[in-house]
């Protein structure tokens, strides 16, 4: 690690009120400030690797909301993520993690396979059984909420329906590759078939490499790097043998991931122009307002928006998707209080961290609640999942959404 | 630490809220000032007045020493425990316990962030101004304690100018009210606004009343680029003359304008000695009569550009260079020692001046930027700590540039304290007389030297 990343964190502390768990606990320990200091004192001999030390830098939802706050431009959030990936390389995989997150993860078709059980579980009627009977809470704990994360599924994941080419309604006007998120695929498979309507809509034709692999962020998660560069390496030959104008994405861990694979590859020049060339269908659609304005129905909906941690701390983008939303016509569009804080899902935080996890969701409920929305509106399949959990059980008279969602119902108005 | 000690402050605050594992130790062990740092002994997060009061009773009778902390941003070393005591960190206390309409106060407790009152009070039609650099994160027993300042000290003064009553925790866990909703209270010697900016060294407060104000109905922004510092230095002056006084009166120098316009291209001249933003606010026939008047002046002055803003957003663009000018300066290099001398209103053209020669003379990279309507600026020289030699010469500027600020009749700090960092230039400031009073007020309200030993003076 660049020990300079480290040393220009000048300690004023203008992260700690943007942290989701230094604002649960207020505990130095437990921001980004104390996590850097951590890190820097590990690297200088003062501190040694404690099961403390560990459960300290653990506690780290990675949301980069640090980053966004930062004067001095240290990202906290990613620093840790470097530090725990460079212990895991000395260390190496467990068993567990070799076979999640080299053989099951980048291999789609097997993931699809992995699924078709859960599928059936739901399809017979034997999730009920089970949630009726209670049996869930005789299963590990970190099982048992996995389970009731999971949302119903669609009939079949997109990547096995979807065309590999969308031709572009009306004047073709470019090519843009559509990147699957495998979370988007297998469960929200109806938000991304619009996500490829609305580019077809626009003009675009839309190709949909079926060969396409993870986009290598579980791999991050678990802090396998190899694994990453093994990701970034494929995906970037596979839509570079294209002609695109773009790639694009409509789940915001992907596009991070996507855009970090010029970085991931030592500034390699084919990567380096695959990530230039990556965007969030967000960024997309505000550049087409003038012709998506025109399609765009009324919906006389009260709608707010949670701005994911992957899209406005690792992207940047907070102002498209609000815009694109105050396009439809009749849409009553409320600020949400503390929009940009993480919604505590995190990866697989919210199975790792479940305390924490359920402190800075309950916290995102309020605000939701607060806001007084019927339809909350977000753009990854994290936020989707955890957000669609908690509201069905909290406040289950608001809906959650994906934005393409939200647009293609204006469409269809 | 003795473990029967932490036990006993385990027994007053509980388990959860007594740290004293190396990591938590090694991450008490600094604040925001650049170069310092010394591990507690111990931390507690006490949740009460009850609690504070019982934590130092058990401390000062076995002789420890206690650092109070509320988020950790001070600037002078103030929070950081440098021998081995107790750090207490008051964020836990964290309620606004009332917002007084008839009275015009709002009474809190001592953890609540500054911006959270500035939000519930707006929300009510009313203001509370003091808004320190940190106000995001900043307690309001920490700004009283400091004394704190800010962007809209000229018109509407700092933390000691609203604060009407305190809860406080002396040494010995004794409680100490002072003050209260009154306006006019003579009773007794003024003990609130002895407390005001006490640095942690007189009592631990509690519960803070503050005066608030009606909230200013308008306000205008405007943007004004100088060729020649001394002549953004008289439009202040003559501003202030002409009986005008702007809410915000803030300055730019040469060194800041580069480091701005090269992170942040906002449209910054190169060739300009200075930029000053102003904001007028109050009674918009008020607002649009001082514009205008601010407008000649700065035009009388050979100002190169001059714009208003016309909407709260293009206000907030022109504020963009004001906002930014830390980050700028504080990306140029990994280590930066931001300083507040603070010099009358009318020095502030030989004062950046003299800033600028120093910079030259030790070879360093100083930036200045701050508050030129109440003469506080911010020299911030931008180093690295791992260079010694560089370093040591920043420290000899920064002796040379206190020794200008206190011949000028200013003072080593407007609104960081002066902690640690400041106390060595605090005789020559104050003079022996000012050291054996303050000597004095210390030994009469912590006879055994308990609280936040070594800070000041």
């Amino acid at each position: 690690m660049d020990y300079v990343k480290l040393i220009n964190c000048m300690r004023c502390g203008m992260c700690l009120p943007h942290c989701p768990t230094y604002k649960e606990t207020f505990l130095e320990t437990a921001s980004p400030r104390g996590r850097v200091a951590l890190v820097r004192k590990f690297q200088e001999g003062e501190l040694v690797e404690s099961e403390k030390f560990l459960e300290y830098v653990s506690l780290c939802l990675d949301c980069q909301a640090c980053a966004s706050a930062c004067p001095c431009g240290v990202n906290a959030g990613e620093l840790v993520a470097e530090f725990r990936c460079e212990r895991k390389q000395e260390g190496g995989l467990s068993m567990m993690e070799d076979m999640i997150l080299r053989k099951l993860v980048p291999h789609p078709d097997r993931l699809e396979v992995a699924t078709a059980p859960l599928r059936l579980y739901q399809k017979t009627g034997l999730q009920k059984v089970v949630r009726s009977l209670g049996l869930l809470k005789v299963f590990p704990e970190a099982l048992g909420r996995m389970e009731g994360l999971l949302p119903e599924l669609p009939a079949a994941p997109l990547r096995q329906t979807i065309r590999e080419v969308t031709p572009a309604q009306g004047e073709e006007k470019g090519t843009v590759g559509f990147f699957l998120g495998c979370v988007m695929s297998l469960i929200f498979s109806e938000a991304s078939l619009a996500t490829v309507q609305l580019l077809s809509s626009l003009g675009y034709k839309v190709i949909t490499p079926k060969a396409q692999k993870c986009c290598g962020a579980p791999n991050m998660l678990g802090h396998d790097i190899d694994g990453l560069k093994e990701a970034a390496r494929f995906n970037t030959d596979l839509f570079q043998s294209y002609e695109l104008d773009f790639v694009v994405t409509d789940c915001g861990g992907c596009g991070a991931e996507l855009k970090k694979y010029g970085h991931h590859l030592g500034g390699e020049e084919a990567a380096t122009s695959f990530s230039a060339k990556t965007r969030d269908i967000s960024e997309i659609l505000a550049s087409e307002a003038a012709g998506l304005a025109g399609k765009l129905k009324p919906l006389p909906i009260k709608v707010t928006y949670h701005d994911p941690c992957h899209i406005a701390h690792c992207q940047g983008i907070r102002s498209q998707p609000r815009a694109l939303i105050n396009m439809v016509p009749g849409i009553d569009f409320r600020e949400l209080p503390e929009a940009d804080a993480c919604c505590g899902s995190a990866g697989t935080y919210n199975i790792e961290k479940p305390e924490m996890s359920d402190r800075v969701l309950s916290r995102k409920v309020q605000n939701i609640r607060k806001s007084g929305a019927e339809y909350l509106v977000t753009s990854n399949p994290g936020c989707l999942l955890q957000l669609k959990k908690a509201l069905s059980e909290a406040t289950p008279q608001v809906k959650v959404i994906h934005l393409t969602e939200l647009l293609q119902m204006s469409l269809d108005a | 630490m003795e473990n029967s000690f932490i036990k006993a402050l385990t027994e007053i605050v509980g388990a959860q809220h007594t740290l004293s594992d190396p990591e938590s130790l090694a991450c008490y062990g600094y604040d925001s000032t650049p170069e310092l740092q010394s591990r507690p002994g111990v931390v507690v997060l006490p949740g009460s007045t009850e609690e504070i009061s019982k934590v130092m009773a058990l401390c000062d009778q076995a002789g420890v020493r206690v650092t109070p902390r509320g988020s950790g941003t001070n600037l002078s070393g103030g929070s950081i425990s440098f021998d081995a005591g107790v750090v207490l960190q008051t964020s836990r206390m964290n309620r606004i316990l009332e917002i007084d309409e008839e009275n015009l106060t709002a009474t809190v407790e001592t953890g609540v962030i500054t911006s959270a009152l500035h939000r519930e009070v707006e929300a009510k039609g009313l203001f509370y101004p003091p808004d320190p650099g940190s106000m995001n994160i900043s307690t309001m027993g920490g700004n009283v304690a400091e004394n704190s300042g800010g962007l809209r000290g000229l018109k509407y003064g700092v933390t000691d100018d609203y604060v009407m009553g305190l809860r406080t925790v002396l040494a010995d866990g004794e409680l100490l009210k002072t003050g209260g909703k009154v306006v006019k209270d003579v009773a007794g010697y003024n003990l609130n606004q002895l407390l005001v900016s006490s640095e942690g060294t007189l009592g631990i407060f509690t519960e803070i009343t503050v005066k608030l104000i009606p909230k200013p109905q308008t306000k205008k922004t405007m943007l004004v680029h100088f060729p020649q510092l001394e002549q953004a230095a008289l439009t202040v002056s003559h501003i202030i003359a002409a009986r005008i006084i702007p809410a915000t009166l803030e300055f730019l120098d040469r060194v800041t304008i580069k480091c701005v316009e090269d992170y942040a291209h906002v449209g910054l001249p190169l060739d300009v000695d200075a930029v000053l933003l102003i904001e007028v606010d109050g009674h918009p026939a008020q607002v649009e009569e001082d514009a205008a008047g601010i407008r000649q002046i700065c035009e009388r002055h050979h100002c190169s550009f001059f714009q208003t803003a016309a909407t709260a957003e293009e206000a907030l663009k022109l504020a963009t260079a004001r906002r930014v000018a830390l980050s700028a300066l504080a990306r140029m290099r990994p280590t930066t020692i931001l300083e507040d001398a603070t010099v009358p209103r009318s020095c502030i053209a030989p004062m950046v001046k003299l800033i600028q020669d120093t910079a030259k003379k030790y070879d360093l990279l100083i930036g200045t930027f701050g508050h030129a309507g109440d003469g506080n600026l911010h020299p911030t020289c931008l180093t690295d700590e791992r260079n010694p030699d560089e370093i040591a010469r920043a420290h000899k500027a920064f002796g040379e540039i206190f020794d200008a600020t206190i011949a000028m009749g200013g003072t080593i700090t407007g609104e960081h304290g002066g902690g640690v960092a400041k106390k060595k230039y605090l005789p020559k400031l104050v003079g022996e007389s000012g050291l054996r009073v303050m000597r004095g007020i210390k030994g009469a309200f912590d006879p055994k030297g308990t609280l936040n030993p070594g800070k000041i003076f």
